[in-house]
This record gives C-alpha cells, sequence and structure tokens, in this order.
C-alpha cells in the first residue's frame, strides 16, 4: 500500500506538469485548430532558461529560495510567453488561411529549430539542475512520507490552473477566447479581435508551458534539449484524454495521465512506461474520441 | 514536361557513373527516401489520412527481412514480397480500429503506433529484435548469381525500384480506385452519399501503403546491414511527411523533388554540421510560408466528357 501511495502522489505531481502543459495545446488547437508541435519545445527552452537564471544569476541565493523560485519562475514564464508569440506571428500566422496540413509541417520546422537551437546554445548532454534550491525534506502526511518538492509542484500547478480558469471563464478576455474557439468568424463579426485572442492564447500557453519545464528541471534535477518532444507527446495525449479545446479536461486528463503512467510503471512494467500513454491514446480514441469531457460536436459539412 | 522527364532520367540513369561512392550513397538514401515518401503520398495526398506512422511498416518490414535472413538464411530477393505482406498485415490490424479516425486524430494515433513500435523494438518483443542494439550481418540482395554490394550497384537496384513505384502509383492515382480515393479526400460525406464504400477504400489505400513502406523496409535492411530501433523513430515519419507536404502532396514529381530537398540539402551543408538542423528546421518553416501547398503542387485535374454527353441538354 506504501508503494501504491508514493506512486500516487508522484503520479500526481508528474501529471501537474503534464496537465500545464496539455494547457497550451488545447487552448492552441481550441482557437486554432492547429496541433503546435513547437510546445513541447518552448517547455524545453523553459527548462533551460530556469537553469541560467538559477546558476549565473544566482536568483536563490540573493534572495531566498521561496522569494527566488517565485521571481525565477515569474521571469520564465515571461521570457517563454514572449517566444511563443514571435512563434506564432513568423510560423502560424501566414498559414492561418492555406491548407491545415502547411501548419503542421511549418510547426514541426519549428520544433526542429527550438530543438536544435537549444542544443547549439547549451550542449547535448544532459545538464544537471542545482540540486540544493530546497530542503531535501519529507512532509508525513497521514503517516506517508512526501517530498516536499511533490507537494510544492502539484500546489503550483493546480494554483496556475485555478487561476488561469478563473481568468477564462469570468473575465472579457476569457469570454474572447471561448467565443473564438466556438467560432472564429462568428466571433469576429460580433466585435472580437481574433488575431490578439490568438496571441493572448500564445502568450498563456508558452508560459505555462515554461513553468511546468522549470517544475521538471527541479524534479528530476536534470534536462535535456529533447525532453520536450516526448513531454509534449504525453500532454497533448492529456489534452486528447480530457477532451481537445476544453480547459478542465486538459487538467483532468494531465492529473490522470500522470496517475496511469506512474501506476503502469509501477504495477507493469518500467520499459514499457514511454508506451502506456499511447495505448491510453488509443483506447480513449476507439471507445470516446471526444474525450471524458467532451461533448460530441457534430461534424462540419 | 516530357522533355524534361527526358533529361531527369538520363541524368538519374548515367550521372552516377562520375560520382564519387559518398555521393551515391546519398543519391541512394533519396532514393529510399522517395519510394517510401511515394507510399505515403499515396494514403496521405490521394487519400486525404493524416498519417505520420509510416515508419512503423518500414520497421516491420525491415524487421522481418533481418530476422529470417539472419535466423534461416532465407535469401533477401524472396524476403521482399513477404516483408511488404507483413508489413501490410500489420496495418491491416492497426488500421481497422483507427480508420474512421479524422484529422488530427489520425496524426495522433499514427504517432502512438510508431512509439509503441519503437519501444517494442527497443525491449526486444519476442526475444527476437535484439533489443536497443539491433540486429547486424544481413545479407545482401543477389540476382542470377549477382550479388549487389557496391553503392554504385544499389543505384542501380534501388532507382529501377523507384522507376517501378512510379510507375504503379501512377496508374493507381489514374485508375478507379485513385479517382475513388480522391473523392474521399474532397467530401468524404459526399463520396459516402455517392455509394462510395469510405472505410474500405481508405483501409485498401492504408494496407498498400504500407505494403510498399515493408518492400522498402527490405531494401534498406540489406543495405545497412545493420539495422536499430533508432532507425525507425517517429522523426523518420516525420521526414517523409515533410517530403510529401513540402514536395507537393499528391504530386508525384514533387514528392521526387522533396526527398532531393529533404534528404540532399542536409548533407550538401554538412560542413555546417552543428548547425545545419537548426537551418534545416527554419527553412521548414519559411518553405511552408512561401510554397504551403508545396512546391510541385499536382496539376488540376482535368476530366474529358465523351463527345456526345457535351452540351446534351440543348439538343
Amino acid at each position: 500500500m506504501e508503494l501504491f501511495f508514493q506512486q500516487l502522489t508522484n503520479g500526481l505531481a508528474v501529471g501537474g506538469i503534464y496537465a500545464l502543459i496539455a494547457l497550451g495545446y488545447t487552448m492552441v488547437y481550441g482557437v486554432m485548430k492547429l496541433i503546435n508541435f513547437a510546445h513541447g519545445d518552448l517547455f524545453t527552452i523553459g527548462a533551460f532558461l530556469g537553469l541560467t537564471l538559477l546558476t549565473a544569476m544566482g536568483l536563490t541565493d540573493t534572495l531566498g529560495p521561496v522569494l527566488g523560485i517565485l521571481v525565477l519562475a515569474l521571469m520564465v514564464m515571461g521570457l517563454v510567453a514572449i517566444i511563443g508569440v514571435i512563434l506564432e506571428r513568423v510560423a502560424y500566422k501566414p498559414l492561418r488561411k492555406a491548407d491545415r496540413l502547411a501548419a503542421v509541417v511549418s510547426a514541426l520546422g519549428a520544433s526542429i529549430f527550438f530543438q536544435n537551437a537549444v542544443m547549439l546554445i547549451y550542449g547535448a548532454r544532459f545538464r544537471v539542475y542545482p540540486h540544493d534550491i530546497l530542503p531535501k525534506v519529507a512532509v508525513n502526511i497521514l503517516g506517508l512520507e512526501i517530498p516536499l518538492i511533490r507537494i510544492i509542484i502539484l500546489s503550483t500547478s493546480l494554483l496556475l490552473m485555478a487561476g488561469l480558469y478563473f481568468f477564462v471563464q469570468k473575465t472579457k478576455t476569457g469570454t474572447a477566447i471561448r467565443a473564438a474557439a466556438i467560432d472564429q468568424g462568428a466571433a469576429k463579426l460580433m466585435g472580437i479581435n481574433v488575431n490578439g485572442v490568438i496571441s493572448i492564447v500564445f502568450l498563456i500557453g508558452p508560459a505555462l508551458g515554461g513553468a511546468a519545464g522549470v517544475m521538471v528541471g527541479m524534479y528530476y534535477g536534470q534536462v535535456n534539449f529533447t525532453m520536450g518532444w516526448m513531454y509534449g507527446l504525453k500532454a497533448f495525449i492529456a489534452a486528447i484524454l480530457g477532451g481537445i479545446g476544453n480547459i478542465p479536461g486538459a487538467m483532468l486528463g494531465g492529473l490522470l495521465l500522470g496517475v496511469i503512467e506512474a501506476m503502469g510503471a509501477a504495477y507493469l512494467s518500467i520499459a514499457w512506461k514511454d508506451a502506456i500513454a499511447f495505448v491510453v491514446l488509443i483506447l480513449i480514441l476507439i471507445v470516446r474520441p471526444t474525450g471524458l469531457l467532451g461533448e460530441r460536436v457534430a461534424e462540419k459539412v | 514536361m516530357y522533355l524534361c522527364f527526358a533529361v531527369f532520367v538520363l541524368a538519374m540513369a548515367f550521372g552516377p557513373s562520375f560520382l564519387n561512392p559518398y555521393w551515391v550513397d546519398v543519391l541512394n538514401n533519396i532514393g529510399i527516401y522517395a519510394i517510401l515518401a511515394l507510399s505515403l503520398n499515396f494514403i496521405l495526398g490521394h487519400a486525404g489520412m493524416f498519417h505520420m506512422g509510416h515508419a512503423a511498416f518500414f520497421a516491420v518490414g525491415a524487421y522481418v527481412t533481418a530476422i529470417l535472413n539472419t535466423m534461416y538464411h532465407i535469401p533477401i530477393v524472396w524476403l521482399m514480397p513477404l516483408s511488404g505482406i507483413a508489413a501490410a498485415l500489420f496495418a491491416a490490424i492497426v488500421a481497422r480500429p483507427i480508420i474512421h479516425l479524422r484529422g488530427d486524430y489520425l496524426l495522433i494515433v499514427t504517432i502512438g503506433i510508431v512509439e509503441i513500435v519503437r519501444i517494442a523494438l527497443v525491449n526486444d518483443i519476442f526475444g527476437v529484435t535484439g533489443g536497443a542494439n539491433g540486429i547486424f550481418g544481413i545479407g545482401r540482395p543477389e540476382f542470377f548469381g549477382m550479388k549487389i554490394r557496391r553503392p554504385h550497384q544499389f543505384y542501380y537496384y534501388i532507382w529501377i525500384f523507384l522507376g517501378i513505384s512510379v510507375l504503379l502509383f501512377r496508374m493507381l492515382e489514374n485508375s478507379r480506385f485513385g479517382r475513388a480515393l480522391n473523392c474521399i479526400k474532397e467530401d468524404e460525406l459526399a463520396a459516402e452519399g455517392c455509394g462510395i464504400n469510405t472505410a474500405h477504400y481508405k483501409l485498401i489505400a492504408f494496407v498498400l501503403g504500407a505494403f510498399w513502406a515493408g518492400m522498402v523496409g527490405n531494401i534498406y535492411a540489406s543495405k545497412m546491414m545493420i539495422i536499430s530501433p533508432e532507425s525507425f523513430s517517429f522523426w523518420e515519419s516525420v521526414l517523409y511527411f515533410t517530403i510529401v507536404i513540402l514536395g507537393g502532396s499528391g504530386s508525384i514529381p514533387g514528392v521526387i523533388l522533396g526527398a532531393f530537398l529533404i534528404v540532399g540539402l542536409p548533407e550538401v551543408f554538412r560542413q555546417f554540421a552543428s548547425a545545419r538542423m537548426l537551418i534545416f528546421g527554419a527553412a521548414m518553416v519559411i518553405m511552408m510560408i512561401f510554397r504551403p501547398s508545396g512546391i510541385l503542387p499536382p496539376l488540376p485535374r482535368t476530366y474529358k466528357l465523351a463527345k456526345e454527353n457535351r452540351g446534351g441538354s440543348e439538343s
């Protein structure tokens, strides 16, 4: 039972990270019907920017661990958001009217570009995050020793998700995003600045992805220029699992996928861990193609 | 148009005699990718199915050849149809439950298939794939006692196979079957309404493309003599996909040109070894922005009506 709960908390922490990345996929897909294959690499960029800011600027030494990490996260989120907006302007905006596959290839090109840019700047080897930022303590909850970092990651991602949910549901900009996701043309007719909405989506998604990158760096202690690809794919699967285009769905899908994967790794086989997410994907698409929280949408004719 | 074609064929037939083995080998790779992209083009460009897992079928073909050749010493040439059939069977099994999925959903599932296949190969499934190290010591093809081993010999082997593939896919796209696929691509609901069994047609297109990819797997295995799971990763699939879309989806000359660009250009820029993939990624974005429908998109199809039908209602 001990193993079960350990894996559960581990799965929830990793799932929180998946969920944060998945939000970027699901929002872009919701508004633009585009799989942003470069999103996983924005996550990698976030992880590496976090590393630079930690080691070169020594944020945690001057500001103390709590404030330091907060400032670090905000800076990374801001920088990655800027890259995200530039990505949209350069690689996707000119292709908005073109065939959808052209945008897919453009996204793949951007992904290769980012991956190799990170490799050229930081090298191809694994880079190690400083491991003395957070005290290595475990919190005792109901007789269960849970590492502090898991609790921090899970609570931070839940906080960010709650913030996004509030933003999308309650604010005027959020309403505009939801309107553009339903029907861009109609939203334009109602006076919504669809280009502005897309820019905001490309600000929020990459910012959350960048935050997830820092979390992965702190959780696993090491980062690599290719890691965005697997995380990106799994986050996209999480988005489909929850129902693509659906924000609470992405959160649920991410957490669920993290737990399924952790349980699979513990009880089935660690060697097949990466295959579990894909099996989940195929099963969900066969059984319920719209995802857990998705509604059946009539096929457009 | 035909003159262009003739010059191209002549250049490809005699050109390699003036090239050193390295560049002939690059041409061999271009040929292999061109055949793979042609078989994917049939699925993606004609049937309109977003299929990004073609490397899985290529892998099945290559591994069937490698396993049967190294374990039972069956000659490579005999294994070619067998590899194709194995890949086609695998495609038929995996495609049946997912064939109804549309657009991006199919795209992401086929990525899942290629990743599962790769992980299965790494984990040494059934104990015959050799795990992460792969299989080595694969034999060479032999025709009438002539063994094909030097790059120049492989060149003719591969490019004659490419020629056969072009003829076959050209025949297929002009056939009743190919026209039905194009209807499905343009408007699946309307095609269904016209009495075309869309799921059936799409499945056949998928299996046929996989069959051809499996045969190329055979050529690849005997050319490399060693195969390992990393040769069949998702990024391989991305490459074929990019060749098709960037060259001009649905256009055979476009796909071959795409193979030259995607496989050949990084070789030309090999001296900028570290930055060349960066340039490659940027080039993909730029080319798509300027030619979103590919460099050589297919010509619009014209169907000639029979004479007596022309303007029939007035007379």
